[in-house]
């Protein structure tokens, strides 16, 4: 059966609490998931209390003075803070995103700061994308053509171009599918919808010839059909794409085919 | 946890065919289920006679069939949809998929027999 609670060593406790420096007026505080695969302890809820005067906007900026100020060891990923990488993506107040681009002032009261949903921790906020990054080379992620590169462009008229707009932005951070009930529980089988919009993305690609293929890689009852138009992806994309209209394309490809 | 890449596939065109009839029989089911719910407000206190005489009338009967049928495979392919969700042991999903596919198909075939019955007259 799908897992509806977590395993005994995988619940949650309470962690060490970090309070304000004295004499701060604009504190936030934030619980941050803490796990290390070198101690044996279960994961535990660390709270930092940061004064937001000292500090940048968003939520990566609070980890970054976290790790600088007050607790070396909290581990993240981040690289590009602007929203182009798709490194520090992770859950922040329930609802996955980017912490570079997500305001701390956009969210409420406390903020609890957690790894991206339903995927195994490697060290505190970072999850191992394996499965995901396998699963993104198996829909063959290039373009594919019968005919030798002629050593110039492949030329695409401008409407066939435009079919790419809301796909090419896609940054793979996996916000959408760690979102998905149905990848949670069926991520070894169900593509999910980052790697769906990816697929769509070449599909629909006007100089790709290998579409029949594409199409036949996502037969089945699994890689595709798990997909029960949730919508959670489109409400967690932090690029405000719709991975959920992709996946309905290619649905209706699928079916137009077979008539 | 390595990726399963070959699990799950079934014949050409058959996921696509489940998710198609999985609409098709929801799309056949509204106003046939509105129709359906529709007639037994009018017909609420209505004596025998009057009940077997509107299974007997022939549009009545077609309409009862075919929701029937509708709904029973809308029924199986939706609980299907279940299993494979949630279901992840291979033997349990086996009897279930095969408990579910008998327990529609009785159920179809008791309730048209039923109409049939009522339709044809014994």
């Amino acid at each position: 059966m799908a897992d509806f609670s977590l395993p005994a060593n995988s619940k949650i406790r309470k962690g060490q609490s970090h309070p304000a420096p004295a004499g701060a007026a604009n504190v936030r505080r934030f619980h941050v998931y803490r796990w290390s695969p070198d101690d044996g302890q279960n994961p535990h809820m660390d709270s930092y209390e940061v004064d937001m005067d000292s500090c940048g906007p968003m939520i990566l900026d609070v980890l970054i003075k976290i790790k600088d100020e007050i607790d070396p060891t909290l581990t993240f990923r981040r690289s590009c803070r602007e929203g182009v990488c798709g490194s520090c993506a992770m859950n922040m107040g329930g609802i996955n995103g980017l912490a570079c681009t997500k305001a701390v002032a956009d969210l409420k009261g406390d903020i609890t700061v957690a790894p991206l949903p339903n995927m195994a921790v490697i060290k505190d906020l970072v999850p191992d994308m394996s499965n995901f990054y396998a699963q993104y080379a198996s829909i063959k992620p290039w373009l594919q053509a019968e005919a030798p590169p002629s050593g110039k462009e492949r030329l695409q008229s401008h409407d066939d171009r435009s079919k790419l707009d809301g796909l090419y932005e896609c940054i793979l951070c996996a916000c959408c599918s760690t979102s998905c009930p149905s990848y949670w529980w069926n991520s070894e089988k169900y593509l999910g919808p980052a790697i769906l919009l990816q697929a769509y993305r070449w599909i629909i690609d006007s100089r790709d010839e290998a579409t029949s293929a594409r199409l036949d890689n996502l037969e089945g009852p699994f890689k595709l059909y798990r997909c029960h138009t949730i919508m959670n992806c489109v409400t967690a994309c932090p690029k405000g794409l719709n991975p959920a209209k992709a996946i309905a394309e290619t649905k209706k490809l699928m079916l137009e085919r077979q008539a | 946890m390595a990726m399963q890449t070959k699990s799950g596939q079934s014949g050409a065109g058959d996921a696509t065919k489940h998710w198609w009839t999985l609409r098709l029989t929801a799309v056949a089911l509204v106003p046939l289920a509105v129709w359906f719910v529709a007639s037994l407000v009018a017909l609420a206190g209505a004596d025998y006679p009057t009940m077997i005489a509107w299974v007997s009338n022939p549009f009545v009967t077609v309409l009862l069939l075919s929701m029937l049928v509708s709904l029973f495979y809308h029924l199986r392919l939706g609980l299907q949809e279940i299993v494979e969700d949630y279901v992840h042991a291979r033997r349990a999903k086996i009897v279930l998929s095969v408990a579910l596919t008998f327990g529609c198909f009785l159920l179809a075939m008791a309730t048209i027999a039923a109409v049939l019955k009522i339709a044809i007259g014994s």
